[in-house]
């Protein structure tokens, strides 16, 4: 029966979430955490992990692999599972070292599925320790939940673990993984960075329950857009194509490398600088003619945000040069349909920049498709 | 003989008991496992001797390429097995007629009176052939010429096609329109967007879509209703038209429906107004009212002919007398007291179905509105949205359940209701209590995909069912929610009482496993070597 | 402005003056007005519709409608040779049953589980199509066959990223009409001729005019002038040169004796099912059919249903779906890829009894029978003086023209002076196809007997002396 076996990969970050309940706006750093406890906080990510492994005893040959005590074992063995135990953290401290290594060993064993306990900064590791090479899903614990790799609670991350490895769910998609600057927070400052993807399973629907045809699958869609957007593009003007999977998909439709994360430029269908600063961006639209630089951006980490979370090198500044005529925001309907309020929002750090963005923008949506979005500020 | 309480078993509390439900499961094969070769289930009629005599083998004609090899490789069985086997997959199936079938929202579930059944079942329909002369169709083209009358008195719109095939083929005849109008203007290459709203039925954008058509979707603003600075954002003079549901899928009515039509208007556009979900304003409100240029009605909705497992069905197509030229042909002219088909009329857009659509569901349809009347029109809507009304009150009284938008607001006939706190809460899904529903003999429907309102759940209760329905269905979902926090798994596992259990899914999805026939069935998955392709 | 009457009305169990007391009451509502409060005063109708006065009994309603439907004269009370698209065959009492069991009539869009009766007999529809046509992948049916045509088109066009495609002139005018409005604005439709003797395409046209931007070459067989394409081979050989995908438009009841279309080359064949176990109602008992090998690229491009077999959790238990739910299309310019809505399901489910009634031998039997009468009344006709069968050379399936330029007269003279003695003659084509003069369609089935079919020569000779 060994070619039925699912295997788990579960990792739990046991210091995740301690900084919340005592006001430190996060956990990240050993000394946070040490001060976190030394206020009274009680480390709970153990039990979020626990509360998603109450769905997946329902998952048939089922192996657990995880890491030694807090860090996924204990959580385990509470559910009654018997995993196997592929590692141990170096120090009683558990350090993102620790989550790193545990997920490229998870990698290493071939895991169907990685299920992590953390927040943000323990997304932020594991996408670092193997990006986009397994299929992962969140289950929040952390202070900072602004990753889009995360389920909104932990049950309903074990079910959706549960249905993945029962191949009830086979949709994977990539997933921002966000993070602020804890220090920045701490001084009263957001400033949130995207730092890659993870591959996350995403629920359509369980059942087929269609009186129409349902949409075209988000791969689909995100390829109408980039169609759309590379139809429409006029001669001798810049495009400042912002981070993102649905940005991302433009620039492979021109057969161009898109670095993930930052602003890339296009001109003439001809890739003219990567991962742009603030400065380089200024540089580059300097002197052009009004309508010659467009701003491509797509929402970032599922909350609707089009400028100010990580992509602040569209700076205010930049903003104000290029003009709201020749923003461009590109969404999968999807991606729209699952904001609260369907609204979309800025917060670039200048009420100016703000209020000029907010109001109605059209969004395109796919081929021949727009939306059109009530921007909030 | 001893006294008992009769209600004792089967009333708790002056409440009748859930109902103890289980559809019928038969097992039955796939027709092919039954056949037997040689059996007959029909003789048809023999040439006769001398006819042949005379023709000589007429097969020797056909070029060899062009005959066929060996007979199809169908079934072979005798009427009787044909007869069991198709009758016992019709008790498999849930109609409408043997369920409080609300939880199909947006499809409007009505009665379908057997009278009307009847009537268009009648060999003075159905043994008539589309082509005859129209002195020998005179009753039905006057029973379509009357249907007429009643649909522009429904919606104040000047004339009426009966040609398109349902809902959708409707808007897309409109949209047909909507081109041909804007290219005897000048403007069919200029105008190529057209708006609509994200709780209009998803065949809006669809069609104008195929149409070829840019789709603008607005979305609601923070109440749910419609957004009208977003309208002002997408109206210019690329509007070709807006195509725009209401009440919309949510059940809220768009108090500034006249705005729109007047915004779009002025930018040059028309305004289609698509009555899918008439059945609550009848009488009430009309598309002439609020100033629209087009509309269509689904006769398998409002005016209560049979879905029939999804068709045949009838769309009627209307428009105001500036956009009746371009209608589909043929039209009904009355002349007199004569009927004919008009098929002279070089403005049309041609065709958009096969011959004059499905009469027999105008007859139905015609007959339904004869047999209610104006009063009866209005008594309909009024009493469908006070079934919603009702309905709304007693749903929300089940705990984890929401209807967004519009809080504390009536809706008109229908409801899309969030279970969004449940699934939180459970982890169960809409759509598996919706698959749990079923084992008490009930539909459920979510929504259209994608989901705009989390974990959704539409019910439209229409006029056809009682106030005691609508407790019995309610009473289904509280226990169903109940067992969603208590026992999930149980849930989970539905159903439990239907014909079959739980399906695999991975195999439709899978090129290498899905068979849409049984022949590639036998092939991918028994491995069995078959000629051809 | 009269009152309303009050009416308890049988269709609406809460019309009942106390329950809707009661339940407004319960809502809290003082009058179902309170519920129409978004409703604007502007929008109200102002008083009550000016409708006729209802029949509120049965029997009042019966009598009206009935007394209509008295004023028509059916094929079945004359003799009727009407084809063109919808057809007279005999309809098996076993389809009516079915198809009128108010399980599958009231039924709607319930899911594989509630309505399991009703996938299971569109599976079992499509997969006797399937065998019929030699194809693995069938639709659960569309609007009618006219649809069908415009859609395997539109298929095409995504499959081949192509806009333009080639069809054979004589297509039916509805056909043609409907292609044309359904493929605007983007995709070319461009006619090709038909060869006056055989009926069939003009091969050297298509050949002229196919190129690299051709997406389809659309031809129907048996054609709608009724001789049968021989030339379907060929046809496919030169769409495939150039990469385009060959469409064939098939009778489902000629197959019994014609090759299935896959089998010469076709790639899309599509059609109308009204010919197997639907009543002619006067046009309504249309449904289309499109076919396709089972390869991923052609299944995906279906705006259609497509229903599938899988196993349950139960070991034996057969379970159906929708097969490829999210249909992804190819070409990322048409991601909508039209619609898929109500249609024409009970026609699928009819034409599943029929075909299991009819089985291999019925199909074959019907088929050649069908083909017997119209050669033998294609004979009789051309023996008429001044009556010419001009392709009487050619192979038939059902149906033929007819030609009366000889006679003097009309079709619609002759089809007047027909109609006096009962007789419903072949469809006028004078006008959709002056190049062929004063001639008629004409179509023969397995309802004519050698002496309907004697009749109707007499009576056209009668006509034309």
């Amino acid at each position: 029966m060994a070619e039925n076996t699912r295997k788990l990969g579960l990792i739990v970050n046991p210091v995740a979430g301690l900084g919340g309940r005592v006001g430190l706006k996060g956990s990240d750093g050993l000394h946070v955490q040490r001060k976190a406890l030394a206020l009274g906080a009680v480390p709970h990510a153990g039990d979020r992990a626990i509360d998603a492994l109450d769905r997946l005893g329902r998952v048939a040959d089922l192996e657990i692999v995880t890491w030694s005590g807090a860090m996924g074992e204990d959580a385990a063995r509470a559910r009654g599972f018997s995993p196997r135990v592929a590692g141990s953290s170096k120090s009683s401290e558990s350090t993102a070292d620790d989550t790193r290594a545990a997920a490229v060993e998870m990698r290493e064993r071939g895991v169907d599925l990685l299920l992590f306990a953390g927040g943000d900064g323990t997304a932020r590791d594991i996408c670092e320790a193997v990006g986009e090479e397994l299929p992962a899903l969140g289950i929040p614990a952390g202070v900072k939940i602004h990753s889009a790799v995360y389920a909104t609670n932990p049950l309903n991350a074990g079910e959706l673990a549960a249905l993945f490895l029962q191949g009830r769910v086979s949709a994977l998609r990539s997933a921002e993984v966000m993070d602020i600057d804890e220090d920045a927070v701490r001084r009263g400052q957001i400033s949130a960075h995207l730092h890659g993807y993870l591959k996350v399973p995403v629920r359509s629907a369980l059942v087929q329950s269609l009186k129409a045809a349902s949409g075209p699958g988000e791969e689909a869609a995100m390829a109408a857009i980039a169609t759309a957007v590379t139809d429409s593009m006029e001669p001798d003007t810049l495009y400042l194509i912002g981070p993102g999977t649905t940005t991302r998909a433009i620039l492979s439709r021109m057969g161009l490398d898109k670095t993930l994360i930052g602003v890339d430029a296009v001109e003439n269908s001809r890739l003219l600088a990567n991962d742009m600063n603030e400065n380089q961006i200024l540089a580059s639209i300097e002197g052009r003619k009004a309508g010659r630089a467009k701003i491509v951006v797509t929402p970032v980490g599922g909350q609707g945000c089009i400028f100010g979370r990580g992509n602040q090198q569209f700076s205010p500044d930049v903003l104000s040069r290029v003009g709201r005529e020749n923003v461009i925001v590109v969404s999968t309907q999807d991606k729209l349909n699952s904001l609260a309020g369907n609204s979309l929002w800025v917060d670039t750090g200048s009420r100016k920049a703000d209020e000029m963005l907010s109001g109605h923008l059209r969004v395109i949506t796919g081929y021949k498709e727009e939306a059109i979005c009530r921007v909030a500020s | 003989m001893a006294q008992r309480d009769i209600t004792r078993e089967r009333y708790t509390d002056g409440k009748p008991n859930l109902r103890r439900y289980h559809q019928a499961k038969w097992d039955e094969p796939v027709i092919f496992e039954l056949s037997v070769p040689g059996q007959r289930g029909i003789l048809v009629p023999e040439v006769e001797p001398d006819l042949r005599a005379e023709v000589g083998d007429v097969l020797a004609d056909i070029p060899s390429g062009m005959r066929r090899q060996a007979p199809p490789a169908l079934p072979e069985l005798s009427q009787v097995a044909v007869v069991r086997h198709y009758m016992r997959l019709s008790q498999e199936n849930l109609g409408a007629d043997l369920n409080v079938d609300i939880g199909q929202g947006t499809c409007t579930m009505k009665h379908n009176p057997k009278v009307n059944d009847q009537l268009a079942a009648s060999p003075k329909l159905s043994d008539l052939h589309p082509s005859q002369d129209d002195a020998t169709v005179q009753g039905i083209l006057e029973i379509m010429y009357r249907f007429e009358q009643i649909l522009k008195e429904i919606s104040g719109l000047d004339r009426f096609s009966l040609q398109p095939g349902a809902g959708s083929a409707a808007i897309y005849a409109n949209v047909s329109i909507i081109r041909a109008y804007h290219k005897a203007r000048g403007e069919a290459d200029q105008r190529d967007e057209i708006i609509t709203t994200i709780f209009s039925h998803p065949s809006n954008a669809a069609c104008a879509k195929t149409a070829g058509y840019k789709v603008i979707t607005l979305y609601p603003d923070a109440d749910g209703y419609p957004d009208f600075e977003a309208l002002e954002a997408a109206v210019s003079e690329r509007t070709a038209a807006i195509l725009i549901t209401n009440p919309e899928d949510t059940g809220i009515f768009n108090p500034r429906i006249a705005d729109f039509v007047d915004l779009v208007h002025e930018a040059g556009g028309l305004c289609s107004y698509d009555q899918a979900n008439a059945n609550g304003i009848l009488g009430i409100t009309r598309a002439r009212e609020a100033n629209f240029d087009l509309c269509h009605f689904n006769l398998h909705k409002t005016f209560s002919t049979p879905h029939a497992c999804g068709g045949p069905a009838v769309g009627a197509t209307g428009v105001r007398n500036e956009l009746a030229k371009y209608l589909p042909v043929p039209v009904v002219e009355r002349d007199g007291d004569h009927f004919h088909l008009d098929y002279d009329r070089p403005d049309s857009v041609g065709k958009v179905g096969s011959f004059h659509g499905v009469p027999a569901n105008v007859v139905r349809a015609y007959a339904w509105a004869m047999s209610m009347g104006a009063d009866g029109l209005r008594e309909v809507a009024e009493i469908a949205v006070l079934n919603n009304n009702y309905l709304l009150a007693k749903m929300l009284e089940i705990p984890g359940l929401s209807a967004p938008y519009a809080e504390g607001k009536r809706r008109i006939e229908q409801v899309r209701y969030s279970w969004e706190k449940l699934a939180e809460e459970t982890g169960v899904h809409s759509e598996e209590l919706g698959i749990r529903a079923a084992d008490f003999g009930l539909h459920y429907w979510t929504s259209h995909h994608p989901f705009v309102v989390p974990e959704p759940c539409t019910l439209e209760p229409t006029e056809s069912y009682s106030k005691a329905d609508l407790d019995e269905y309610v009473a289904v979902l509280a226990h169903v929610v109940d067992e969603a926090r208590n026992d999930p798994d149980k849930v989970k596992t539905a159903p439990h009482n239907c014909t079959v259990h739980t399906i695999e899914h991975a195999p439709f999805d899978d090129p290498g496993q899905w068979a849409v026939t049984w022949r590639a069935y036998r092939r991918k998955v028994g491995g069995e070597e078959q000629e051809g392709t | 402005m009269s009152e309303r009457k009050p009416v308890v009305y049988p269709y609406i169990p809460n019309s009942v003056p106390e329950v809707k007391e009661q339940m407004l009451r319960e809502v809290g509502a003082s009058s179902t007005e309170e519920f129409y409060e978004d409703v604007p005063e502007a929008l109200r109708v102002k008083g009550r519709m000016n409708l006729p006065e209802p029949l509120l009994s049965e029997r009042a309603l019966r009598r009206h409608v009935e007394g209509l439907l008295a004023k028509n004269s059916t094929a079945g009370e004359n003799l009727s040779f009407l084809g063109g698209g919808c057809y007279q065959h005999h309809v098996p009492a076993v389809c009516d049953e079915i198809n009128s069991r108010s399980e599958f009539l009231t039924a709607y869009a319930g899911e594989p589980y509630d309505d399991h009766g009703r996938f299971q007999v569109l599976f079992e529809y499509a997969s006797m199509m399937g065998e019929l046509l030699n194809m693995d992948v069938v639709n659960v049916p569309t609007y009618d066959g006219l649809q069908a045509a415009a859609t395997s088109i539109r298929m095409a066009c995504r499959l081949t990223g192509r806009q333009q495609a080639l069809v054979a002139r004589n297509l039916g005018w509805e056909k043609l009409s409907k292609i044309r409005d359904y493929c605007k604005p983007d995709i070319e439709i461009r006619p090709i001729g038909y060869e006056a003797d055989s009926g069939g395409l003009d091969l050297d046209e298509l050949d002229a005019v196919i190129s690299p931007h051709t997406a389809a070459v659309y031809f129907d067989n048996p054609t709608y002038l009724g001789s049968i394409e021989v030339n379907g081979a060929r046809i496919a050989e030169i769409a495939h040169a150039h990469d385009a995908v060959c469409v064939v438009g098939a009778d489902p009841l000629s197959l019994g004796i014609l090759t299935p279309p896959v089998e010469y080359g076709a790639d899309i064949v599509c059609g109308d099912i009204q010919p197997l176990g639907m009543h002619t109602q006067f046009g309504g008992g249309q449904a289309g059919y499109i076919a396709t090998r089972d390869e991923e690229a052609y299944v995906m491009e279906f705006p259609s249903r497509l229903f599938g077999i899988a196993p349950t959790k139960v070991p034996g238990e057969y379970g159906f779906g929708d097969v490829a739910y999210e249909r992804t299309s190819f070409a990322v310019r048409e991601e909508g890829k039209e619609w898929v809505g109500t249609a024409a399901a009970l026609w699928g489910i009819t034409a599943a009894v029929y075909l299991a009634l009819m089985g291999p031998q019925g199909m074959v039997d019907i088929s050649e029978g069908i083909m017997t009468r119209a050669r033998y009344a294609m004979a009789r006709l051309g023996e008429i003086p001044g009556v010419r069968v001009p392709l009487a050379a050619a192979p038939h399936f059902k149906e033929f023209f007819v030609n009366f330029d000889d006679t003097g007269k009309s079709v619609a003279e002759i089809n007047q002076g027909l109609l006096r003695q009962q007789i419903f003659g072949g469809a006028d084509l004078s006008k959709q196809f002056a190049e062929l003069g004063q001639s008629a369609l004409y179509c023969v089935t397995e309802v004519h007997t050698k002496a309907d079919i004697d009749h109707l020569v007499d009576a056209i000779g009668k006509e034309v002396a």
